[in-house]
């Protein structure tokens, strides 16, 4: 059996991109994710990688976005507040399409906010922060392991897709310490390899990285070739964690730190096994159609969030009206509580029952 | 009979986008000449900025990648340190330079990134329509100084190629201009030493060029290399400013 080893999420985040080949690392210090830059300057030199303390995030990515099209697994990190200045580079990256990994590591806002785990930068990291109709697998981690296996998958996903991807963690997730099981990464054997990628054209044609394509007609043929490939991703791509859903009448919808919460709830068996989880691990593309399925079956939800209310919209529009769906959320950096959450849980289960009679 | 003058083999026989009398066509021979000198097409990755020379890569037969508008040097870095054999240029504009990626271009050239940077530098804003540039001349009329630049308010014009030579990582920062014959054969001299620095493994290399924009200067082209050789260079002296083969450094 392998050896387990005791790590903070940030670091087994940083560890993982590692084993799964990333060898180009280029960030700017902002807590509460330090801890991957850090760690990064000293695991770099050691399997000859590079790593490069940038002047901003705004060059970071683009940094990144080089590396990409030099055709080389490569990643950023930040927190919040750093993630809206790489927007600009993000919609470069899936314009050129680019694979790459971003992985924000959510502090509260808006502004400076503080330094404590908030999950309102959903909308940002789904609905698209930057310029243009573009999309990112966005990938959400709910413990020190998925911290590690879900960046190695990342950057998979990236590579077959041609797409940079988000890992959208919190400042809970990213700082806590679990044990981490390590094994050895094998690349998928069907990754094509990237004859696009820009190394000097030597005995083959010039390739060119690009999203601007003035001539009439051009640009919407572009997009509606990324629609097309968002389409494909949207069918075959989404993950999720159910538990005890069968036998619920409600669904808690949380994902991330908010998850292990509600997970905690639903597993201790409160309100006699009449609460259910579904755990979103892609929140792009978002498992709308296995929600839409549990509302068919009478399921109401109750989405639980650290932020006014951002998932849940999505999880409305899956319902479509069909069972009620109920909010709980804080923000500002406050952790979502045991009972709180239980409190509302409660209402949802006598609003069902009351509906029902 | 003898073939004296051929098109260079990294140059695409195509016609330009660019006005009469623009600047961009001949640098983009000049690059295209001293590639084939040094023959390094096979190895060349070039960065093409946002402005008016965002379509190089219609006429550079090399790999190229855009940038986002300023981060031209955050780019070629990334590329440069993902592949160190290869020889990376970014092209870049005075906006995109001198103005928004005024960040990257200052912290690229301060690591010592062993990239090569050709910077034309025409004063004024070109493919958005004629604005101020951070180069820019006292008094000149543009879109968005037309009553003049006034240095109070504004500043005056950046002078790069004195910039960044006072950065310890700096190999090769020089100033010419495309004017006479002879100004452009100075041109692709320096062109031709800044891409042997990275070759060499110097470091930062820069030329600035000084370049007519006949179309928002409203010039012909003729008179607009005549004001290029005249007036420009009034307030962009012409000159090497640092040259490690001169002072040793970055030996």
């Amino acid at each position: 059996m392998p050896k387990k080893v005791l790590m903070t999420g940030n670091e087994a985040m940083a560890e993982g991109a590692i084993r799964a080949g990333c060898r180009h690392y280029y960030g700017y210090p902002i807590t509460p994710q330090n801890e991957v830059p850090e760690y990064m300057s000293r695991r770099m030199p050691e399997v000859d990688g590079v790593f490069l303390q940038s002047e901003s995030e705004l060059a970071a990515i683009s940094m990144v976005l080089g590396s990409a099209a030099a055709g080389k697994r490569t990643m950023t990190s930040s927190s919040s507040p750093g993630i809206s200045l790489k927007q600009e580079g993000i919609s470069y990256l899936a314009g050129s399409e680019l694979p790459a990994v971003i992985a924000n590591v959510q502090r509260g806002g808006p502004g400076l906010g503080d330094i404590g785990a908030s999950q309102a930068d959903y909308f940002q990291a789904v609905k698209g922060g930057g310029h243009g109709d573009y999309r990112m697998i966005v990938l959400a981690p709910d413990s020190v392991q998925e911290m590690a296996d879900l960046t190695t998958l990342a950057f998979d996903l990236a590579d077959r897709w041609r797409i940079p991807v988000m890992i959208l963690a919190d400042a809970q997730v990213g700082q806590m310490m679990e044990p981490v099981e390590w094994h050895e990464y094998r690349p998928p054997p069907d990754l094509a390899a990237k004859q696009w990628a820009l190394t000097g054209a030597s005995g083959r044609p010039r390739n060119i990285v690009r999203s601007f394509f003035l001539y009439p007609g051009l640009l919407e043929e572009h997009n509606l070739r990324l629609q097309r490939k968002y389409a494909e991703i949207a069918s075959s791509q989404v993950r999720l964690e159910e538990t005890g859903t069968d036998g619920a009448d409600v669904v808690i919808v949380a994902y991330g730190s908010s998850a292990r919460i509600a997970r905690g709830l639903v597993s201790e068996g409160a309100e006699g096994g009449r609460l259910g989880l579904l755990r979103p691990v892609t929140l792009w593309p978002f498992p709308s159609r296995r929600i839409r399925e549990l509302a068919e079956r009478g399921k109401a939800f109750l989405v639980a969030e650290m932020s006014a209310g951002q998932m849940v919209e999505d999880v409305r529009l899956a319902v479509e009206g069909l069972t009620p769906v109920g909010f709980y959320g804080r923000m500002g950096g406050s952790m979502l509580t045991t009972e709180e959450m239980a409190r509302e849980a409660a209402r949802m289960l006598e609003l069902v029952a009351g509906g029902a009679a | 009979m003898s073939i004296s003058y051929r098109r260079p083999g990294a140059l695409i026989d195509k016609v330009t986008h660019y006005c009469p009398g623009c600047g961009h066509g001949i640098a983009h021979r000049l690059i295209a000449e001293v590639i084939d000198e040094l023959d390094i097409r096979g190895r060349t990755i070039g960065m093409a900025p946002v402005g008016c020379a965002v379509v190089a890569y219609d006429y550079l037969d090399i790999d190229m990648c855009e940038a986002p508008h300023g981060r031209t040097p955050a780019v070629a870095t990334g590329v440069k340190r993902a592949l160190p054999e290869s020889v990376v240029f970014s092209y870049q504009g005075d906006g995109d330079l001198a103005a928004i990626g005024t960040a990257e271009i200052i912290h690229a050239a301060n690591r010592g990134e062993n990239i090569t940077v050709i910077f034309i530098n025409n004063a004024v804003y070109g493919m958005t329509g004629g604005q101020m540039a951070p180069t820019t001349p006292e008094k000149v009329k543009t879109t968005t100084s037309p009553y003049g630049r006034c240095t109070e308010t504004e500043g005056y014009p950046l002078k790069v190629a004195e910039l960044l030579a006072g950065l310890d990582r700096v190999a090769y920062s020089v100033r010419v201009m495309m004017a006479s014959p002879g100004d452009v054969r100075a041109v692709r001299e320096a062109l031709l030493k800044a891409f042997r620095c990275q070759m060499e493994r110097r470091g930062f290399s820069i030329v600035e060029i000084l370049s007519p924009c006949p179309t928002y200067w409203k010039l012909d082209p003729v008179e607009a290399f005549r004001h290029c050789a005249k007036e420009m260079t009034k307030v962009f002296p012409l000159g090497v400013y640092r040259d490690w083969e001169e002072t040793g450094a970055n030996q």
